[in-house]
């Protein structure tokens, strides 16, 4: 089993088996052509396995667990042969590595099963930054960004500082913090439209926030985070783009990525 | 108090909307979480002392029998009566007899959660007694007829002015919104039940098993002179508030003044063991511990849940929270509002009142980060939404609604099957094109996506799904 933990440079090939997430499958393919690019850019092998579907994370997370058991089989079940799986959600990773373990308290077999699908499951800025050691992909994006601390990325994955250090690699950019760029905007899964107005009432601060910064675009590692801002953004006519940090990572000047 | 959990979704839109509030909010809970982020930075190694709380918490609740008998054997060799309430109901009796029997009329009461859950001024003023509230918070939301609307400053939704105009219309003075003035104006009046009161009531932050000792904190000394002016001192102390040693008090009160207001310490810190022992001039001649169940012991049955028993009722899980801070500790409905609310509430007020609190939050973590003795909230949350929503089926008997039932099992459905996952996309691209505009969604006319769009753009499904890319770009490949 390769070992996930090592900080080393290494550019023997991995092949990854890409969790393209089905929110990024059916909304946001740019992004997960992105996330392909910025692995092949990173010496990885990319397969693509069109069985998989969802994690299973918006039915855990409305507490249906023999819903969300069903489809965590199937994903361990898709998964297990690969080598390294990424995905560029920290929600969905932190479903497959935290979660999954938790559904299978009484199931032995399908718990070790979760535990070792788990730790070879990586968000992307994990996987770049921690398991194949590297600190850009040369990238290239002239513009002011700010970056959107995503809550599953943030405290479950613990990644603060990876995704800075990549999107400060990209020659160009010039990132500015939000002053809230740690606080939730407000998405959640179904919370968003369970309770709209608490959701909107954060979603509102979160957009001040970013306004302050002067960016013109805002990052984030989850595209749940990005529809929710983005939405919130277009509905109030602002100018702000939103960007994935896939997409970020694989800006380069000879192959402009089509927005 | 009139219990409105049912209504959360209601309360928190009214909230909302309600500017005062929101301003008042804003700035008490931003004032909070920057004092405690400044305070803990004091100390170098508080992740380490999270953890020794949480370990000490953990084996407190886990032999939870042993620690409230070497507790109260140990409060009643120093002189104190111990009484055991099953739940609210019996602990205003206990407290209403008690006083009863010493012929008393007027009690002095410290700040106390535990008593705002059995609802003890209610019962007190239906046996012709007088409860004072002595903590400035309380006793203004008493003069307002309110109940506290956060763990730690009960007024918090309460502005200066709403004070001043409170002050003036209830007490009659002129108005002032000087702070200072305000504050003489409360020791003022409450100086004279102080001295006249033949009772405090008090809770209890901590109770020490090996020495029977129970410590109060607080900033104002009114807790100090309710406990020990009164001849007759009633304490109301929830069980799971037993921690082992005297000297795991260091690290608790390292953990609780920080985490609530940022303080090193709180202005008053009190260890009260028992009555007066022969000479002393002060102190009470009768003490009275009344040890709460109330619900605590279902929640201790429960392997999961039990964890929110480690609770030690800082606050900092509503200061960090965004939905407690855009909608206040009223919209809960109940005493325990915030995160730790939306955990205790349905447990203690029963699941089908109290159903939306779990829900009620995005999950985002940040009162997990901040709790002193990292009680993993989300984790908690997600267990009660399994039991209300999920296999553990339904509540009291009553099923799920039809339609999140057909939507729960159409997502498996569909989720577990590419086939189906492909049609379905399909379809929502054909379904799609009749409400897209401009590349973006404005009106999604069918629940629940309807409640996105009241405020958001909903985005557009892509013209090609990834896979579909993918797959073309294989079929390219391969030919060339």
């Amino acid at each position: 089993m390769p070992d996930s933990t090592t900080n080393q440079s290494d550019h023997g090939t991995k092949t990854v088996s890409l969790f393209v997430t089905c929110l990024v499958d059916q909304f946001f393919p740019n992004v997960g052509e992105a996330t392909v690019q910025v692995l092949k850019r990173a010496s990885c092998e990319v397969t693509f396995d069109n069985r998989q579907t969802c994690c299973g994370q918006p039915a855990f997370n409305t507490g249906y667990r023999e819903e969300a058991r069903v489809l965590a089989k199937r994903f361990i079940e898709i998964f297990e042969p690969a080598e390294y799986i990424v995905a560029p959600s920290g929600s969905c990773t932190a479903m497959v590595r935290n979660f999954y373990p938790e559904l299978f308290t009484d199931e032995p077999e399908w718990h070790e099963r979760a535990k070792s699908v788990g730790a070879k499951t990586f968000e992307l800025a994990e996987f770049l930054t921690k398991v194949l050691g590297i600190e850009t992909t040369g990238a290239l994006y002239n513009g002011k960004v700010t970056y959107h601390d995503a809550c599953h990325l943030l405290r479950e994955l613990r990644q603060r500082n990876e995704p800075r250090r990549l999107i400060n690699s990209v020659e160009g950019v010039e990132l500015v913090e939000a002053e809230n760029c740690d606080t939730c905007c407000g998405f959640g899964g179904t919370f968003s439209v369970k309770y709209p107005e608490i959701s909107g009432a954060m979603l509102n601060d979160k957009i001040k926030g970013i306004e302050q910064t002067g960016a013109e675009i805002v990052v984030a590692d989850d595209c749940s985070c990005l529809m929710q801002i983005a939405g919130g953004l277009s509905r109030q006519g602002i100018k702000i783009r939103t960007m994935h940090l896939a997409e970020l990572l694989a800006q380069n000047p000879n192959n402009r990525l089509r927005k | 108090m009139r219990i409105t959990t049912e209504t959360f979704d209601e309360n928190a839109r009214g909230a909302l909307l309600n500017r005062p509030l929101q301003a008042a909010l804003r700035h008490a809970t931003h004032k909070f979480v920057d004092n405690r982020r400044y305070a803990i930075t004091e100390l170098d190694d508080w992740e380490d002392r999270r953890q020794r709380s949480n370990a000490i918490k953990r084996e407190t609740i886990e032999h939870l029998d042993r620690y409230l008998e070497e507790f109260t054997t140990n409060v009643e060799k120093a002189g104190g009566v111990v009484h055991w309430a099953i739940d609210s109901a019996e602990a205003c009796r206990i407290v209403v007899d008690l006083i009863q029997s010493k012929g008393e009329k007027l009690v002095v009461k410290s700040k106390s959660m535990a008593t705002e859950e059995i609802n003890l001024n209610h019962a007190l003023e239906a046996a012709g007694i007088t409860p004072v509230e002595t903590d400035l918070g309380e006793w203004i939301i008493q003069l307002a007829h309110e109940t506290p609307s956060h763990i730690i400053a009960p007024a918090i939704h309460k502005s200066r002015a709403d004070v001043a105009r409170l002050f003036t219309d209830v007490l009659g003075i002129e108005y002032t919104d000087d702070i200072p003035k305000l504050t003489a104006v409360a020791r003022e009046r409450l100086r004279e039940r102080f001295a006249t009161a033949g009772v405090g009531v008090s809770g209890v932050n901590f109770g020490v098993a090996e020495t029977g000792t129970i410590c109060i904190v607080e900033n104002e000394g009114n807790a100090r002179m309710s406990t020990s002016l009164p001849r007759i001192h009633i304490a109301v102390m929830g069980i799971e508030k037993v921690i082992p040693k005297f000297t795991d008090l260091a690290l608790f009160l390292s953990l609780l003044p920080r985490s609530a207001t940022g303080q090193k310490l709180s202005s008053y810190t009190s260890f009260l063991t028992g009555t007066k022992r022969t000479a002393e001039a002060e102190g009470p001649d009768e003490y009275h511990l009344v040890m709460l169940d109330n619900g605590r012991t279902k929640i201790l049955a429960d392997p999961i849940q039990r964890s929110s028993l480690f609770c030690i009722r800082c606050g900092a899980c509503l200061n960090a929270c965004p939905v407690y801070q855009r909608v206040g500790g009223h919209a809960y409905g109940w005493v325990y509002s915030g995160p730790i609310g939306a955990l205790l509430t349905p447990q203690f007020i029963g699941m089908d009142r109290g159903k939306q609190l779990p829900y009620a939050s995005s999950l985002c973590g940040a009162c997990k980060d901040v709790c002193p003795v990292k009680i993993n909230i989300p984790e908690l949350l997600l267990d009660l939404r399994s039991k209300i929503g999920g296999e553990s089926g339904s509540l009291n008997g009553k099923r799920p609604r039809l339609a999140e039932q057909l939507s729960k099992k159409a997502f498996a459905f569909i989720m577990a099957r590419p086939g189906a996952y492909n049609l379905a996309a399909k379809l929502g691209r054909i379904l799609q094109l009749t409400i897209a505009k401009n590349g973006k969604i404005a009106d999604v006319p069918i629940a629940p996506l309807s409640n996105w769009t009241k405020n958001r753009d909903f985005p557009t499904l892509a013209p090609q799904s990834f896979r579909e890319r993918w797959k073309r770009e294989q079929e390219n490949s391969g030919k060339e």
